[in-house]
């Protein structure tokens, strides 16, 4: 049989902040319904990665491909068109401050949809109730936690169906319930909505709740040194560092 | 839609339902629930549906909700299957309660009464502040304040030497107009010559200093009130606080005695540069010699006006500082708020500025100078 084509192909990526090289040649596939961890240790450009991905920083080298489809080598129309595709959680949430949680998730909603304001506002409890917020349209995100102020940007990321979902760190700065439940919650939509997922994260437990496949990007190397499922790397990864960090620095007794 | 089995109502759905081909009303739905004939089960059956998103879902949580009411179960084991677990996930976390806010309009009269209580408290922030601030300068003058020298100094180059473009031209323009409305007046009693002093006293003692501190509350004011609002934000004044490091002291000290350092300079510079304005207008229109026209000046002018204006200024330095640190300090935790934080710096400080310098006329007159 032959290999369908991957939602996302990465091919020969290489990241740069000028003449500094934070990521050289980076080259993976993400399949459909793959819930897909970027993981590495810190500074190793995991959310830099993630950035070049969803459009916010030009790759020095390479492209990204969506199905195929170039992302970075096509106008900016195209891409801006792609970008609907994909919803997105930023690290600490980036909810529009000034802005209650409902018009945060109704917004997408609003400017890319004919939906009238009534079934925005249905869609947008709908979106809500999905992350167990039900009833908190009109807090402000300064007025609610910042476990809850995750959950409104997945709320949001999630608003227009998107195929692809990016989650930056979902589960940094929660407490392991709360994370817990977003890792279900990640999964859950996975599945009922059929979408890709890629996560930033380097919370162990997080990874191996909900990682399907996974790369590990190498600081001091400036490359992938891995790739995966996590579990099957715990014990397989040729590299030292990999295995390491998957077992939270426990030192091995035999190699 | 619908058809009437033997154990219930059949609610059948088919096409594609996606939120771009636009959301369906449940309306018919309400309407065959609402018929005398009470049902009292409702099976979905989804299996016409083709594609589907968000749209599917909330029109079974709608429907959902509309049998709740009614007392009917619904069955919902005929949707797709990734639908069906979105609903039972909406379902999952019930309301907090009391999370929910009820909107109230607040009556005339209670607007009122908010508007008069928010003046109250917003006029004992600043007397608090103000009355903070003289702490503060008693800290400084007895060297217990703990700042860093190397914000003082960049607060003085901010408000000071960056501020020389925009002094320069706004005094120079305003000694122009001083002098054009003042010639088109004087020249038809052949008093030109008396452009120089009007000039010159105009700017010393009024318009230098008052065109600088309006220059200063839009520039450096509204920067002071943004820079702090957004250290707000950032909790970084609270580390401040636990560090047992006073963010009077460490924020607002230096900023405040850079602006009172610099604004006497500035206005000095500005009555320079408005008396330079009205001279290029004495000389070139008016044919005035260029010695007649700086002798006049020297003699309209004198010291007492000069002193005036630069006690006006520092004054208006104050002002303009204290402004800016005020609403920066009161600043809300968003993006918003620090925009709010900026404009009313700037709004505060001119309002003061206009309204001290009422004061200042005031006072001269009735001490004669």
């Amino acid at each position: 049989m032959a290999e369908a084509t991957p939602r996302i192909a990465v091919r020969n990526l290489t990241l740069a902040f000028g003449t500094f090289v934070v990521q050289r040649d980076l080259d993976f596939a993400v399949a459909p319904d793959e819930v897909f961890v970027i993981m590495g240790d810190s500074g190793c450009g995991k959310s830099t990665l993630m950035r070049a991905m969803i459009g916010l920083l030009r790759p020095a080298k390479g492209d990204v491909l969506y199905d195929g489809q170039s992302f970075w080598g096509t106008s900016d129309e195209t891409r801006m068109r792609l970008n609907r595709r994909f919803g997105t959680l930023f690290q600490s949430g980036a909810l529009w401050s000034s802005m209650t949680l409902a018009e945060n998730v109704g917004l997408p909603l609003q400017q890319f949809t004919g939906l009238s304001p009534k079934q925005v506002a249905e869609i947008v409890t709908l979106k809500l109730a999905l992350v167990g917020l039900r009833g908190f349209e009109d807090y402000y995100p300064s007025e609610i936690s910042g476990g809850m102020r995750k959950r409104a940007g997945l709320a949001r990321a999630i608003a227009l169906d998107p195929d692809i979902l990016f989650l930056d760190e979902p589960s940094a700065g929660l407490d392991p319930l709360n994370s817990r439940r977003l890792d279900d919650l990640i999964l859950e939509l996975r599945d009922s909505m059929n979408a890709t997922v890629v996560v930033v994260s380097h919370e162990l437990a997080s990874i191996f709740a909900i990682a399907d496949n996974s790369v590990f990007l190498c600081a001091e190397a400036k490359a992938a040194i891995a790739h995966g499922n996590p579990r099957e790397l715990v014990e397989t990864a040729e590299s030292a560092k990999v295995r390491e960090f998957l077992k939270r620095g426990a030192t091995e007794v035999a190699a | 839609m619908e058809s009437d089995p033997q154990d219930g109502w059949l609610l059948r759905l088919s096409g594609d339902w996606t939120i771009s081909a636009g959301l369906p009303g449940i309306e018919p739905v309400e309407r065959t629930l609402d018929q005398p004939v009470v049902p009292a089960r409702l099976h979905i059956d989804a299996s016409g549906v083709g594609r589907w998103d968000s749209a599917l879902v909330r029109f079974v949580m709608a429907t959902l909700e509309a049998a709740a009411q009614r007392d009917i179960q619904v069955e919902t084991t005929g949707l797709p299957e990734g639908a069906r677990r979105l609903v039972e996930m909406a379902l999952a976390v019930p309301e907090r309660a009391g999370a929910r806010r009820v909107a109230s309009k607040a009556s005339f009269l209670e607007s009122v009464g908010l508007a008069a209580l928010n003046t109250a408290s917003g006029g004992h922030a600043a007397v608090t502040f103000l009355g903070e601030c003289a702490l503060m300068f008693v800290r400084f003058l007895t060297g217990r304040a703990t700042f860093r020298r190397v914000d003082l100094w960049l607060a003085i180059q901010q408000c000071g030497a960056e501020a020389l473009p925009i002094v320069t031209i706004i005094s120079l323009l305003v000694g122009l107009i001083l002098a054009f409305v003042g010639a088109v007046q004087l020249e038809q009693f052949g008093a030109e010559i008396y452009v120089a002093d009007l000039v010159g006293i105009a700017m010393t003692r009024e318009m230098a200093a008052i065109m600088t501190g309006i220059a200063l509350a839009g520039r450096t004011g509204a920067a002071f009130a943004a820079n702090i609002g957004t250290m707000q934000g950032n909790e970084e004044i609270d580390a401040l606080q636990t560090l047992g490091i006073s963010a009077m002291d460490f924020l607002v000290l230096p900023r405040m005695l850079a602006l009172m350092l610099m604004m006497p300079l500035l206005t000095i510079y500005a009555d320079a540069v408005g008396i330079l304005g009205g001279w290029l207008v004495g000389v070139g229109m008016l044919d005035i010699s260029s010695t007649a026209y700086l002798q006049e000046t020297q003699a309209g002018v004198g010291l007492t006006n000069v002193a005036i204006g630069v006690a006006k200024g520092t004054v208006f330095g104050a002002v303009v500082a204290f402004a800016g640190c005020l609403r920066g300090l009161q600043c809300g935790r968003n993006a918003a708020a620090v925009g709010q934080a900026a404009t009313s710096a700037v709004v505060t400080g001119i309002v003061w500025i206009i309204a001290l310098d009422a004061v200042f006329a005031i006072l001269t007159n009735i001490l004669g100078i």
